[in-house]
């Protein structure tokens, strides 16, 4: 901790210059050790990366796995039953139960199903005559999930009746040629529609933010709330030099975790990297610039180790998780919420995330991003060096 | 005794984080802005989409398809692109979402019958947003096909295989959505943001409370009061509580009241399980907290549980759709329990035995970590 006076007192003996360069290694390495030494840091920089990538690669998945539903048979004709065994057989469904729809209604609401689908009375004879109409109760609790289930249960009546109409060589009332528009669809940059593929390069603005704001936050409060950081400026160390100190360590440390996160995604993942890594090393030190200068405003606002936690937590990881693009469509926003969002630094970064990984080098796209994050870098460091200078006066 | 004891380590307590003007701001006015911007923004449904449109046809079914894209309510805006270079930059700079593509021949071949192709391409860095607005698409052409059969009378000759769509045969399905008719997102988002947000703010309240008496050097004086274990960590316990239960009540007021998602269930039941929840949460928060030397650690710490206790919750994708051996894991998560409450309490009027079965598991999950954390704790005195 107090390796900066020894510094100082050496100094009488050599040129100024190299006294500074020496004081600056000095508490370079002061502030790395204490990085190095505290086992949080180290869970944040290199467990949260993997919990992240883990969670995102198997835990969010939107892609559907067969959903639990129950089937309330009303009506006994041999056309009814087939259609229950095409519902029990699909790849889509698992079914659970087959009651009435007033025991099942209870399981619906309890979660343990998310549809029912009921054969009505008189469906067999419907059938016959060309009809047949199912009913598809959802679970509106899980909009998403009851879109899903519609649609699919749908998807499963309608090759049935596709089905049976070939079997029995009957001719469709409908007809059953080509659509008269169709659409062919294409999907540039992720062919396949991975949904890791766009979740791991933004977790890893989610890591950077991590470790740039919060850890920062937190380390720098401390200093604050212990009064070590009084101390520093008592010393002849200039206000920029200090900063320096306490933001390179932290500036390594989330470039270190990128490449973490860079491996595990290509190798682990399967994620591709078109663009290349020294386009993913300026877009990401760029990013860390807004992150630790916000990081340091906090710490310098608060002085206060908690509150700048839930700070951190409220104005850099949740914005950074929920109004950068990066889960949720930021044009779908109610419009204050999407002007709100121009104030989000990961707004800026999540494109250029995706783009160098999926898509590849596009300077035309980075670049007025990286001026967008430098600018707000330049305006945080900025206001956190005055509040800092009128803390101390 | 034990009863005045217990009241001085409560107020204690409380003072230790009420105290501080600026941590009563930050655990109050927080989570009501984060209802309004985090509940609003957090939707799946895609709307307002920017598209391009690279039209080579003159003809009026391109001209019907673009009017139909433009009208919807999903799209916002319809850029009008001149070349297949205006096209891919258009794409590769993020302008719009996706590019319908008309050939020269397309009406021709629709009003002759020999069906026309729509070309899509889509930014499949935005994988998922780019299949909805895909699928609203084709939605969109087979409609104007359809209108397309019914203004002509010309038999369309059958080639290929049989595609089945959805009025195939007159049979059809009828879906009706129980609790939530609309299938309204804010509906579901609202009640799922009190599970997440008291649990945010209680395990930081919690995580902080022993690490913070450790790094202040308080600690060893609690361990020479009189004070039992079982008293510090009760009172530890009751900010988290109180914190946890302030947030739910102003949600609780705010969701039906500004949002105008209806609470159909009994108040009673929510606040009852809201309860055990707490009590789980703040085990969770205690273990964290014991487990700590210091409170940078401990809000570390309580941040690496937070996060897949949110993610595994059922929150951000159902829990259905996760892998088996990781839905084990969702079942140790208080959140997965408290979330099938609030959401059953608010649209489902759930009954108080559905409710008792997700308290039940939380009662379990407050009781292991506690006991773990007084086991801990009392190894660390000696």
């Amino acid at each position: 901790m107090n390796t900066t006076g020894n510094v100082a007192d050496a100094g009488g003996t050599e040129t100024d210059a190299k006294v500074e360069v020496r004081r600056f290694l000095a508490l370079l390495t002061k502030e790395a050790r204490q990085i190095v030494r505290d086992p949080s840091t180290a869970l944040i920089a290199f467990v949260l990366p993997l919990l992240l990538l883990f969670l995102f690669g198997y835990g969010v998945n939107l892609d559907t796995a067969r959903t639990r539903i129950g089937i309330d048979p009303r009506d006994q004709s041999a056309a009814a039953a087939s259609l229950a065994h095409d519902f029990t057989s699909s790849r889509w469904f698992n079914v659970v139960d087959a009651r009435s729809t007033s025991v099942l209604g209870r399981e619906l609401v309890a979660g343990r199903i998310r549809g029912i689908v009921v054969i009505p009375d008189g469906f067999g004879r419907d059938v016959a005559h060309g009809g047949g109409t199912i009913q598809v109760i959802t679970d509106g609790s899980l909009p998403n999930m009851a879109g899903f289930v519609a649609a699919y249960a749908e998807g499963v009546r309608a090759n049935w009746a596709a089905q049976r109409v070939s079997e029995h060589g009957r001719a469709s009332i409908g007809s059953a040629g080509p659509p008269a528009i169709s659409l062919e669809h294409r999907y540039w940059f992720n062919p396949g529609l991975t949904s890791r593929f766009f979740l791991v390069p933004g977790s890893i603005a989610v890591v950077m933010t991590m470790i740039g704001t919060l850890l920062t936050a937190l380390v720098v409060a401390r200093e604050w709330e212990r009064g070590t950081l009084e101390g520093l400026m008592a010393t002849p160390i200039g206000m920029g030099e200090l900063i320096a100190t306490k933001v390179v360590p932290y500036f390594v440390l989330g470039l270190g975790s990128m490449t973490l996160c860079t491996l595990l995604g290509i190798f682990l993942f399967g994620v591709p990297l078109r663009g290349s890594p020294w386009a993913l090393l300026a877009i990401s030190a760029v990013f860390l610039s807004p992150a630790l200068g916000q990081g340091l405003l906090i710490s310098a606002a608060t002085r206060n180790q908690f509150v700048a936690s839930q700070v951190a937590l409220i104005t850099a990881f949740l914005p950074t998780m929920l109004l950068s693009g990066f889960l949720f469509e930021i044009p779908s926003m109610p419009a204050p919420i999407r002007l709100l969002t121009y104030l989000v630094p990961a707004r800026y970064m999540i494109p250029q995330l995706q783009t160098v990984f999926l898509a590849g080098d596009d300077w035309g796209l980075f670049l007025p991003n990286m001026g967008a994050l430098l600018g707000f870098g330049v305006l945080f460091f900025g206001i956190a060096i005055k509040v800092t200078r009128r803390r101390v006066a | 005794m034990t009863g005045a004891r217990l009241k001085s380590i409560i107020i204690k307590e409380l003072w230790a984080i009420l105290r501080d003007p600026r941590t009563r701001i930050v655990l109050i006015v927080p989570p009501i802005l984060q209802l309004a911007i985090f509940g609003l923004a957090t939707t799946l449904e895609v709307k307002n989409m920017s598209l391009g449109v690279l039209n080579r046809d003159g003809g009026a079914w391109s001209q019907e398809v673009i009017e139909r894209v433009a009208g919807s309510p999903n799209v916002g805006r319809v850029i009008s692109l001149k070349s297949d270079d205006d096209a891919r930059n258009a794409i590769e700079r993020q302008r719009v979402i996706a590019v319908l593509r008309f050939d020269s021949d397309f009406s021709a071949k629709v009003s002759g019958g020999r069906g026309g192709t729509i070309g899509v391409v889509a930014d499949g860095r935005r994988s998922n947003a780019a299949q909805i607005v895909a699928s609203y698409l084709d939605q969109i052409a087979a409609s104007v096909g359809a209108s397309v059969s019914r203004r002509q009378v010309r038999p369309v000759a059958p080639s290929g295989p049989v595609v089945p769509t959805g009025d195939f045969l007159a049979g059809r399905s009828v879906v009706v959505n129980w609790f939530n008719r609309n299938l309204d997102y804010l509906w579901f988002t609202m009640p799922a943001l009190i599970a997440i947000m008291s649990a945010i703010s209680a395990m930081s309240v919690t995580a902080q409370s022993v690490a913070r008496e450790r790094e202040l050097g308080t600690y060893d004086q609690l361990m020479v009061s009189p004070l039992r274990v079982s008293e510090i960590l009760v009172g530890k316990m009751v900010p988290p509580v109180l914190v946890g239960a302030f947030i739910t009540t102003v949600y609780v007021i705010l969701i039906p009241w500004v949002f105008r998602v209806p609470l159909t269930g009994s108040i009673a039941l929510l606040y009852g399980a809201l309860v055990f929840y707490l009590l789980a949460l703040t085990g969770v928060g205690m273990l964290v907290s014991v487990l700590s030397a210091t409170q940078q650690q401990a809000f570390l710490g309580m941040f690496l549980v937070a996060i897949p206790l949110i993610l595994l919750s059922g929150y951000a994708s159902p829990v259905d759709n996760m892998p088996d051996w990781l839905q084990v894991i969702a079942h140790l998560d208080p959140a997965t329990y408290f979330l099938r409450v609030t959401e059953g309490v608010f649209l489902k009027s759930m009954s108080a035995r559905d409710v008792l079965d997700n308290c039940w598991p939380l009662a379990l999950i407050c009781v292991v970590t506690l006991s773990a954390s007084a086991l801990l704790f009392r190894s660390r005195m000696e």
